[in-house]
């Protein structure tokens, strides 16, 4: 059923960059086409199509915010292109119930859960109206500082598990993360107390400029998970498949009280680390080139043709119908007013101080008088 | 009842645990150890394991994880260590618990306290003494409340469990031990954003917190001696300033000395005097002074008191207020 012109689901031939890096990962798309058909059509009824819908309205999302960030319309903007699968997996296989904790490069997570898109473009663009509901969509507003929100997660999922609630949380990371203190101290303490914690962290290879080797001598980062006591589970990051599975099984261990996990979703960074970057000047984009093939998007899509649980034009349509929704984006975004500094200066504190009252935000009286 | 500032905050400790079951303590060797200052002997036994959770050695993991026990509804105070082993979790204080808030435009805070034993002045070794309070002042979001007795810890404490955000608690572990006072039996908590007129005067105001409270009392008695009548503030609450009973105190004697123990450079004492610069300088009759560490690491406890603020050097800084 495959067409000759799309990408195939398999993973790269021997040779290609991916087959060494990927050897050894949890893989759906990459097996053989009878057991990934197979696969494909154990799963609930809607969830393939759910998955890749998830993905295509992400890639909605990323490809409208970089024409936004071109257009001025939006600051400077971390792009995602190609964790799409990482990202959809991670949220579509936990229950709403569940807390996520994305970093800046999982921005549009949030949608998945509910949340208008133009709320995170207003992050982007400078406007508080960017903070989401944490509270409604049970996701932690994303994390800038790089490995400091994986604490966060573990508390959450002590915090539920000492309350005696059946609630995972899942925390997004890159492979620079596994370098910084916080990484560390938050695994050893999921692992101590048996938080239920699901660490995804997506391996692309790259921080911004500097690769993975002159990250750490490790080269599985699921090996470091063998160090705190907790399983490390590496899973091909281009997979929605894959990654879900491997998210839903993490889910149930610590939903079984069997504490955390650390995923690594093994991949390569295929576009640039933000807007602002040029990978050019630092690594050889033909390398990325031979990568392009892996776009989960493209390899979801040929997949479910082949499972027949969709034809090209569906697909093309879920597509279509993701990128429409955010035409106009750019005009809500514009219409959103924004709040006057007194306002925001008022949200800080519950009880805001005398300091950030209206009256004293700037020079005292008499000297703004004159 | 009869007790000294580590059994009063013991003792509202279990007062919390007692009256808010979404409050868990958590801190390293808290549990069975009741704590290296004791605050928390016998509460692990008293509310079990779940409520009085020791952590390993890792402040920013587990600052951090109450940062994410309070999104699940639970109400974490903190104990660290010793003041500066709270360096590690500056960056989950700055970069998180003071912006939570911010972050959801006003609609959620963080209910939770850092405890923070803190100061010189017990012969402790290096990075035991340190008085950080500035920083926490300094960086949005955090409010930073100083006791300076038995029945002030244990009051405030209650305040700050209450308050709906991040409140860096910090003791002055100097007097933790410093003989024991009358504490209400049922703590009530006290008003977290307001100083304390411990001692009335009109001639000059004594401006101090934590352990130098003491020694700014111990100067206005000396004062009180030569015929100069004193105010010495309690001030309690470091972020926010109580403006208006800093400004009273100025306007009303005219002359303002601020004691601090932390270095002298940005500090508390620096920024009072700017408001009363700013606010009150037609009031006053003299400038506005400062007595305080010194601008260098906490001296080898040998050399210690040579950092502490002292009754005589308040009392000279003082009299040259008296006298300008």
């Amino acid at each position: 059923m495959t067409e000759p012109s799309m990408t195939s689901p398999a993973r790269p031939t021997v040779g290609a960059p991916g087959a060494q890096l990927l050897e050894g990962a949890l893989t759906v798309l990459g097996d053989e086409p009878t057991s990934r058909v197979a696969h494909l059509l154990s799963l609930p009824q809607e969830l393939p199509l759910a998955l890749f819908s998830a993905m295509a309205r992400l890639r909605a999302f990323d490809e409208r915010a970089v024409i936004l960030q071109r257009q001025g319309v939006i600051g400077t903007y971390p792009t995602y292109f190609g964790e799409e699968a990482v990202q959809a997996a991670g949220v579509l296989a936990l229950s709403n119930e569940d807390w996520l904790f994305p970093t800046y490069r999982q921005t549009a997570a949030v949608t998945l859960r509910g949340c208008p898109p133009e709320v995170p473009l207003l992050m982007w663009r400078g406007h508080p109206g960017g903070w989401h509901d944490v509270m409604r969509y049970r996701v932690a507003p994303i994390c800038v500082p790089i490995a400091t929100n994986y604490p966060h997660a573990v508390g959450a999922a002590w915090g539920a598990k000492l309350k005696g609630e059946k609630v995972v949380a899942l925390a997004f990371g890159g492979d620079g993360s596994t370098s910084a203190g916080e990484f560390h101290e938050a695994c050893n303490l999921a692992a101590v107390v048996g938080a239920p914690v699901i660490f995804l962290v997506t391996n692309n290879q790259w921080a911004i400029s500097t690769p993975i080797s002159k990250q750490t001598r490790v080269t599985r980062l699921a090996d470091k998970a063998a160090a705190y006591g907790m399983p490390g589970i590496r899973v091909d990051s281009f997979d929605v498949f894959a990654c879900f599975e491997a998210v839903r099984e993490a889910a149930d261990r610590a939903r079984a009280g069997l504490g955390p996990t650390l995923i690594e979703a093994v991949g390569y960074r295929l576009g640039p680390h933000g807007t602002a970057d040029e990978p050019s000047m630092y690594r050889d984009q033909a390398q990325a080139g031979l990568w392009a093939a892996m776009e989960p998007l493209g390899r979801t899509e040929a997949a479910l043709i082949e499972a027949g649980l969709a034809d090209q034009q569906q697909l093309e349509q879920i597509r279509k119908s993701a990128a429409a929704a955010l035409f106009d984006v750019a005009d809500r975004l514009a219409a959103t007013p924004l709040p006057p500094i007194e306002e925001i200066a008022d949200s800080v504190h519950l009880r805001t101080p005398w300091s950030l009252s209206p009256e004293r935000l700037h020079e005292p009286k008499w000297i703004s008088n004159g | 009842m009869q007790l000294n500032m580590v059994e009063a905050i013991g003792r509202a400790l279990g007062q919390i645990l007692e009256d808010d079951p979404s409050s868990v303590l958590m801190g390293e060797d808290i549990g069975v150890n009741g704590g290296v200052f004791r605050a928390t002997v016998g509460l692990q036994q008293r509310f079990g394991d779940d409520r009085v959770v020791d952590t390993p050695l890792a402040e920013a993991g587990f600052v951090g994880a109450a940062i994410g026990m309070c999104l699940v509804g639970l109400h974490p105070i903190v104990e660290i260590q010793f003041d500066a082993f709270v360096y590690p979790a500056l960056q989950q204080l700055f970069d998180h618990a003071g912006r939570f808030r911010w972050r959801t435009q006003g609609a959620y805070g963080l209910p939770m306290v850092i405890r923070l034993p803190y100061g010189g002045g017990t012969k402790a070794p290096e990075l035991h003494s340190d008085s950080p309070e500035t920083i926490f002042s300094h960086m949005p979001g955090l409010r930073v409340v100083i006791p300076s007795d038995p029945r002030s810890a244990g009051e405030l404490l209650l305040a700050a469990a209450g308050c709906g955000d991040p409140v860096i608690f910090m003791e002055p572990k100097r007097m933790y031990r410093r003989g024991r006072y009358e504490v209400p039996e049922a703590l009530l908590a006290g008003d977290l954003d307001k100083a304390v007129v411990v001692r009335d005067g009109s001639d000059l105001s004594l401006i101090a917190y934590g352990a130098m409270v003491e020694v700014a009392e111990g100067a206005a008695d000396v004062l009180a001696q030569e015929g100069a009548s004193v105010r010495v503030v309690d001030l309690r609450s470091i972020y926010p300033l109580d403006r208006d009973e800093l400004l009273s105190a100025a306007s009303e004697t005219g002359r303002v000395v601020v004691v601090q123990e932390a270095p002298r450079h940005c500090g508390v004492a620096a920024e009072i005097a700017a408001m009363i610069q700013e606010e009150a300088a037609d009031s006053m009759l003299a400038p506005t002074l400062r007595v305080t560490g010194m601008d260098m690491p906490f001296p080898l406890f040998q050399s210690e008191d040579e950092m502490l603020p002292s009754i005589p050097r308040v009392v000279a800084t003082a009299r040259a207020a008296l006298n300008y």
